[in-house]
């Protein structure tokens, strides 16, 4: 590739695999990807970038045939093609090596990479056969695992190497990896680069999602931005830096979507105080929050967010302290800390947040039945009442009271969630995720709810993915990366290029 | 917001539907008793009617404490040898005269056959939720355990009830009759309504039905997962024991094959009243009215004289298999 004498804009056909041409695809109405252009070449590491929500996934599900684009077309070396759906793409040589790896644990490496298409001998399989050439990939990668082993035995970083054998016994010539070393150690990340640069120099093309800009740097020959759903940029990593690619990820102007910020009182009380927490994945989390603040949360997906507020909510094993106020919280007791007054709003709505099959009154008054009568009792009329206040309140829109809320658009599920949260009055309030998956005007709304309640004395943490909102929102943010704390931000420090730095792990200081 | 027009619509016809779905048993019920009324004039007397009923009246206890367990999203299968191994204690107790009154005897003897059944129900619950175990094969096992010790306390033989005193003064329990009702009816609704308060007016029915519709929502909502099932272990011991007190003055007697059978009964009624299988909903008039659709299914078929009355079973077996299909067909409309 290296020798080829032609700039970006004239390539002779035989060197482009793949292509997309004014891809652009939407869900429901809501437009993800406009218009996008990608080009794959023959053996060369490609590197998609982009935020949260950029289109990533999306643009990855269109090339390889789990989605069909809504217009635009794909070419597969040089002729257009209707790539097959469910990964019957497989056939023509490309390979998705999922985030969630795709093997049955029980089998073993041999059967993993041999399923569906096992060979056979006179109707017996032909497991020498079978073996001898999963040895043969194996060693290819220079992999030291046995054949036989079982793939529930394997560690992470091996099951990503049966993955990476299993395409390559499938003859891939296109492999696409989403953040295939979220899981890895670095060692092992430095070995996987290790097997694909040396797969990419006998031709296999690859196109690599990660939000680790170190890691794209040292590994991808070009990199592709996405930013909403647009083609931003596409150039030799060469001619980028981490700081360039940053830049180019976020680089939006933030418009009146927020409210006024509001700073605390530097004397204000302190309503929560974590020290020392260690879960499975969160290490030694030190922050505390006083009154009035909304503090935020910024990391990639994966960096201990959610499970440091489960934790501190009671809904998850931790060790290390939390205070609500003076009060010392026990550990996994959700009661307790509802009793003290916080409150956690999970983002995972439609599996832990709502009772998809059941009306809104039902969902609203599900964590605060005690309100509503004594011994048990539930007075219908009560509960009438506080539906009326929540719709009110929160604006729920709908016009039959008892439509169930699994058929209620995503920004009425949201504020009908952060009703249910709110009907328990915390003064501290946890919000995962405050807008996924719902529209403008929707999240203006929680937005402005979210300031008006730290105006009223209530303390508030916002996890986000979402840097806007993050910074339109938080006066001060925590920044994680890994399951460790890795930076606090206050004022003007607060940036899009400042949070990813630390989020992508190019800066680090001491949390006191 | 655009799409509330479209919401409407959705709106109205998910409502006719789970109408549907609420009303189906007792249409199905009115059904077969126009049918019977074709098949035997006999039938449709209100004394053959209410025999059906007090006959049925065992399973519908039964099934109303199956429902809390499988609205919550559980199973017990043990609940036919429950109800031979507290029946069994129960005569036993009665059968040693600790208390000479004889009315202060069957008092208390009732008072043991609940606390059993409350402490069968609670083991149940325990292994489930503390072995963290499925339910179907915790209450199997449970199944086997309460069969086995009441073999052991018969010998495989029956227990029956000795003194003629008690039998005289206890059979009312069964076979008497309050203002033209007959007792096991007037049990049946006294318990139903209970029943029907609890799961709709009172907070534990809402947790009851969160559990069984999406643990992780109960979980995160602050409801106590594994005490809410547990307790409706408890809740259907105690309906087993309430069944047990009908049914030990109806032949005075138990044995080994007590019971046989009986879980599979009240999990077809409950079914066939529309209670969700896999748990989240719960239609306890339903469950009423499907085990007194199961107990006239049989008294059609001695009644008429087109299909022997030993295919009962295969016709309740039938009657699952064709609700559960009734019961997707209606969700599909969605």
């Amino acid at each position: 590739m290296v020798s080829t004498p032609v700039s970006d804009g004239a390539l002779p056909p035989s060197d482009t695999v793949l292509s997309a041409q004014r891809i652009a695809k939407s869900f429901n109405g809501v437009q993800v990807l406009f218009s996008v252009d990608f080009e794959l070449r023959r053996g060369e590491i490609h590197a998609l970038m982009g935020e949260n929500g950029a289109g990533k996934s999306t643009l990855v599900k269109i090339l390889s045939g789990f989605e069909q684009p809504s217009s635009g077309s794909i070419l597969l070396d040089g002729k257009p093609v209707r790539l097959p759906p469910n990964g019957a793409a497989e056939a023509l040589g490309i390979v998705v090596i999922h985030q969630e790896f795709n093997l049955a644990e029980h089998l073993t490496v041999t059967e993993s990479l041999f399923l569906g298409r096992e060979v056979t001998r006179h109707g017996l399989l032909d497991r020498k056969h079978m073996r001898a050439e999963t040895r043969r990939v194996l060693d290819l990668l220079g992999c030291k695992i046995s054949e036989t082993a079982v793939i529930g035995a394997l560690s992470v970083a091996d099951k990503q190497m049966v993955e990476i054998a299993k395409a390559i016994s499938r003859n891939a010539r296109i492999v696409f990896m989403d953040e295939p070393t979220a899981v890895l150690s670095q060692s092992e990340s430095a070995a996987l680069f290790a097997q694909v640069r040396m797969l990419r120099d006998r031709g296999t093309s690859f196109v690599f999602v990660s939000h680790k800009l170190d890691e794209v740097i040292a590994l991808s020959d070009r990199v592709t931005v996405l930013r909403d759903g647009q083609w931003i940029k596409t150039a030799p990593t060469s001619s980028l830096d981490g700081e360039s690619i940053a830049q180019l990820m976020v680089g939006r102007e933030l418009s009146s979507l927020y409210p006024q910020k509001t700073e605390p009182n530097v004397d204000e009380a302190r309503v929560l105080t974590v020290t020392g927490l260690t879960t499975a994945h969160v290490r030694d989390a030190h922050f505390d929050l006083r009154r009035g603040e909304i503090l935020g949360f910024s990391g990639m997906i994966g960096s201990g967010r959610t499970e440091l507020m489960e934790a501190i909510a009671g809904l998850g094993p931790r060790s290390g302290e939390v205070r609500i106020g003076q009060a010392l919280m026990p550990p996994g007791d959700v009661q307790a800390t509802t009793a003290a007054g916080l409150a956690y709003m999970t983002k995972d709505r439609k599996h832990k947040g709502l009772l998809l099959g059941a009306d809104m009154t039902a969902n609203l008054t599900l964590q605060s039945l005690d309100q509503h009568g004594a011994w048990g009792y539930l007075s219908p009329k009560s509960m009438a009442r506080a539906l009326e206040r929540a719709r009110r309140r929160f604006d729920i829109r709908v016009r039959d009271a008892r439509v169930q809320a699994g058929r209620m658009s995503g920004g009425n599920q949201q504020k009908l969630l952060l009703a249910k949260v709110m009907e328990v009055a915390p003064h501290v309030l946890i919000i995962d995720e405050p807008t996924r998956g719902i529209d403008v005007g929707t999240k203006q709304q929680i937005y402005h709810f979210i300031a008006a309640l730290a105006r009223e004395g209530c303390s508030i943490i916002v996890v986000s993915s979402e840097m806007p909102e993050i910074i339109g929102l938080c006066t001060r943010v925590v920044v994680m990366r890994a399951g460790r704390i890795v930076g606090v931000l206050e004022g003007d420090e607060i940036s899009e290029q400042e949070i990813m730095r630390y989020s992508a792990g190019l800066k680090q200081k001491a949390v006191a | 917001m655009g799409t509330d027009v479209n919401q409407e619509v959705e709106v109205k016809s998910r409502w006719q539907e789970i109408d549907l779905r609420a009303v189906a048993p007792f249409v199905a019920l009115a059904l077969l008793l126009l049918l019977g009324a074709l098949v035997n004039p006999n039938f449709i007397g209100l004394n053959n009617l209410a025999n059906v009923a007090t006959r049925s009246a065992f399973i519908a206890l039964i099934a109303v404490g199956a429902t809390f367990v499988i609205s919550s999203g559980d199973l017990d299968l043990s609940v036919g040898s429950m109800v031979a191994f507290v029946a069994s204690v129960m005569i036993l107790f009665m059968n040693t005269n600790v208390i000479a009154d004889p009315g202060m005897m069957i008092a208390a003897a009732m008072a043991l056959a609940l606390v059993m059944g409350a402490l069968c129900g609670l083991a149940n619950g325990l292994i489930t939720t503390l072995g963290k175990i499925e339910p179907f094969i915790a209450t199997l096992g449970t199944m086997g355990i309460y069969r086995g010790l009441t073999t052991w306390l018969s010998q495989g033989g029956a227990i029956t009830l000795q003194s003629a005193e008690q039998q005289e003064l206890y059979r009312p329990a069964y076979f008497g009759e309050v203002a033209g009702l007959p007792v096991p009816i007037l049990v049946v609704l006294g318990v139903t309504s209970v029943a029907a308060f609890v799961l709709y007016r009172m907070r534990y029915g809402r947790h009851v039905v969160a559990v069984g519709s999406n643990p992780s929502v109960a979980r995160y909502s602050g409801i106590k997962v594994d005490r809410v099932r547990t307790t409706a272990f408890v809740i259907q011991g105690v309906c087993v024991a309430i069944a047990v007190v009908l049914y030990v003055p109806r032949l005075g007697s138990t044995s080994a094959t007590t019971g046989i059978l009986w879980e599979l009964q009240a999990i077809t009624a409950v079914v066939i009243g529309g209670t969700a299988l896999k748990g989240g909903s719960s239609r306890v008039w339903g469950t009423i009215c499907g085990a007194f659709i199961l107990e006239l299914v049989g008294n059609i078929m001695l009644l008429s004289n087109f299909i022997s009355e030993y295919l009962i079973g295969a016709i309740q077996g039938a009657i699952i298999i064709i609700a559960m299909l009734v019961q997707r067909s209606l969700v599909r409309r969605s």
